[in-house]
């Protein structure tokens, strides 16, 4: 268990050489610990950028949880729909957005995901099946159950075959709280509705530990089994573990057609957002968990089971850099919105000052090459 | 060829039987709209044709299953919600005003949300003030959603059909008081375009605005003015979002004189929007400014004498009128 008072990352797993602990490929591991650098180095750019100036409103960052986003996402397939909150960077890089979209749309510019109407947390990417971005907390949980009941609904009623997906829908701690969680798992029991409940259990809901704002936090996934939903407990700070067990879980999700509840252990590294001085935990929490960093986890056992060399992890390293660097430089060349997409995107039918939508270039991109 | 008469929630239901039968994606929801008939019985039967996969008990959890419902639209169903009373919309004004409506502009034209959300609306049933929400106010201020309320047979028809097949998210709202009145309801398809305000009486001294129910208070104070040989011009604004302001001026440039109608608050309202747009479009047409007749500005009372005097009635109407053209 792990809490603030007992703050030990939950290790189940690792000891073991790779090879003996998980049925993924050389090419997956590499591809798993590239998304983590990606979305590692996205974020301290985020930052900075933050700080600049050239990014405005809320900004919540992703260090420290890569494992659990790159490896839930591993779990499923593309055409599974993934949804999450407002701390949404890092699913967005898991799931394939090229960093300059999210990038630009953080920096307010036509080019971003969402043409600079959303911001850091509505990011959007149709293309890869990723739903948002919401950034009311709770607020994306009945929609994960709405996607997951569409799918099914697609696959059985109007093609006349079995439902053949599963959703995830991610949600932090701070989310168990909100009355909407429990209707979306409700219903979800109810229909059989194929949706996974990803608890990013980072232990805090902006300042308030779990303990002090949630009942039964020792063993959050009660609140899932009074619905009727299977739950499972899972060290998310290693993403060979996350991908493992989220493997069975969709899997079996998937199959059964049945929703379920995992509490993924993980932290946070920086604030609940950029103005948070995180006066409500001690420097001693932190770097017990920093000890447990799940890029240095990955490295270590890939370099351990001979899966790539020191050189060769900052050769990957290096390749992230200049990707996010370049999404920079993409950004920053990015226009601004024209003043006339304020009246874009409010309906779709054209009507009064109202100009109809059109399609952002994250799509009519995936579109051309195709 | 006789005009086929029906109730106006068999004219709800044959919209959305037409739409399901035509289109596969289309799915109706709610608290007990199918083993139960509905709590009104505007969905009587649709269990039996369509099957509990199209046709959905929800427990009494409105958040819930509007939010799975704007989450299946996002993937391109298209969800019909109904809400047993829109008094009951209130505990799911996340979804219903943060989601819905938004979605489209949030995702910068990625995620839209075809969804009718349709129920009762409007005090008259001695409900008490929980029960009895006129949501006009309120949700009419929101961009992104369209907003129809149908005041008569045929139109509750044709306005839903257009409603399901429309690609942005339409607030649907019905009058529990207006659900057994009977008209003449066309067979087959019937889709009545949104935006676009009817005369439903013609007149020449003033112009009398309203949406849905309050409509027939119209219809009612123009008929006993007449006999004081005061000739009132109805209109009927059908859709609140689309507004049809047009149809509007053109009236008010013939009478010169306009009451607006409207069953919500009269604080930041629909009336109150009306009354300011024809105030910048007719300035110089208008005789006397817009009078407006709301709901009282209190809670919608119980007592059957205090919920009459609290709508407005025919008789506040006529005042207003008398008060418009300076008739003491």
């Amino acid at each position: 268990m792990s809490s603030v008072t007992d703050p030990a990352p939950p290790v189940t797993s690792g000891g073991q050489p790779l090879a003996e602990r998980t049925s993924a490929t050389p090419k997956q591991l590499h591809e798993w610990l590239r998304q983590m650098l990606l979305i590692r180095e996205f974020e301290v750019r985020t930052m900075q950028a933050y700080q600049d100036k050239k990014i405005g409103g809320f900004c919540h960052i992703y260090i420290g949880q890569e494992a659990v986003a790159v490896g839930c996402i591993a779990a499923v397939q593309h055409a599974d729909p993934v949804v999450t909150a407002y701390r949404d960077h890092g699913h967005a890089l898991a799931r394939g957005m090229d960093p300059k979209y999210c990038m630009a749309e953080m920096f307010g510019r036509i080019g971003g995901c969402a043409k600079g109407k959303g911001g850091s947390m509505h990011m959007f990417d149709k293309p890869n099946n990723f739903f948002g971005g919401h950034g009311i907390v709770g607020a994306q949980t009945p929609l994960g159950t709405g996607l997951a009941f569409a799918k099914k609904y697609q696959d059985e009623v109007i093609d006349g075959g079995v439902n053949k997906h599963v959703t995830l829908c991610f949600l932090g701690d701070g989310a168990l709280n909100q009355g909407g969680f429990y209707e979306a798992m409700n219903l979800a029991s109810l229909f059989d509705i194929p949706v996974i409940f990803v608890v990013e259990n980072n232990g805090y809901s902006m300042g308030t530990s779990i303990e002090r704002g949630t009942s039964m936090s020792h063993r959050i996934i009660a609140k899932g089994e009074g619905c009727g939903l299977t739950g499972y407990e899972i060290d998310g700070m290693d993403v060979v573990n996350v991908y493992e067990e989220m493997k069975k879980v969709a899997d079996i999700a998937r199959a059964e057609s049945r929703p379920a509840m995992v509490d993924l252990r993980t932290y946070r590294f920086k604030g609940h957002s950029m103005s948070d001085p995180r006066k409500y935990r001690t420097r001693d929490e932190e770097q017990h968990w920093e000890t447990g960093d799940p890029i240095t986890r990955l490295r270590d056992a890939m370099i351990e089971g001979g899966l790539i060399d020191e050189d060769g992890f900052k050769a990957l390293n290096k390749d992230q850099k200049i990707a996010v660097r370049e999404a920079i430089t993409w950004a920053e060349n990015s226009p601004e919105p024209d003043p006339s997409e304020l009246h874009t995107d409010v309906y779709v039918e054209k009507f009064g000052p109202y100009t109809g939508t059109s399609q952002p270039q994250i799509v009519t991109d995936a579109e051309e090459s195709r | 060829m006789s005009e086929r008469i029906i109730e106006f929630r068999d004219a709800l239901r044959e919209a959305m039987t037409q739409e399901m039968h035509r289109d596969p994606r289309v799915f109706l929801l709610g608290e007990e709209v199918a083993q139960y008939d509905g709590a009104y019985k505007v969905s009587r039967g649709m269990l039996e044709e369509f099957g509990p996969r199209r046709v959905i008990d929800t427990p009494i959890s409105e958040s819930g299953f509007a939010g799975m419902a704007i989450g299946a639209a996002m993937l391109g169903l298209r969800p019909i919600v109904e809400f047993m009373s829109w008094s009951f919309s209130l505990v799911a004004a996340d979804p219903i005003l943060n989601n819905a409506p938004k979605m489209l502009y949030m995702s910068g034209g990625q995620f839209g949300c075809p969804i009718v959300i349709r129920g009762n609306d409007g005090a008259g049933g001695q409900l008490g003030s929980t029960h009895s929400w006129c949501v006009e106010g309120m949700f009419s201020n929101v961009p992104g959603l369209k907003m129809a309320i149908p005041a008569f047979p045929d139109d509750a028809k044709g306005m839903l059909a257009t409603a399901i097949r429309d690609d942005d998210p339409v607030f649907f709202l019905e009058s529990e008081r207006l659900l057994a009145m009977k008209g003449h309801v066309p067979e087959g398809d019937h889709y009545v375009p949104f935006g676009q305000a009817v005369v439903r009486r013609p007149g020449t001294d003033v112009t009398l605005v309203s949406f849905g129910r309050p409509v027939h208070f119209c219809l009612d104070a123009a008929e006993e003015l007449a006999k004081e040989g005061i000739s009132c011009e109805v209109i009927d604004g059908r859709t609140i979002r689309p507004l049809d302001i047009d149809t509007i001026v053109q009236s008010v440039r013939k009478t010169n004189g306009c009451v607006v109608v409207d069953q919500s608050w009269s604080f930041g309202s629909p009336g109150s929007e009306v009354a300011a747009q024809v105030h910048a479009h007719c300035f110089d047409d208008l005789d006397n400014h817009v009078m407006r007749v709301h709901s009282a500005d209190v809670p919608s009372p119980y007592a059957a004498n205090l919920e009459q005097e609290f709508l407005p009635n025919a008789r506040r109407i006529a005042e207003a009128v008398r008060s418009a053209l300076y008739v003491a």
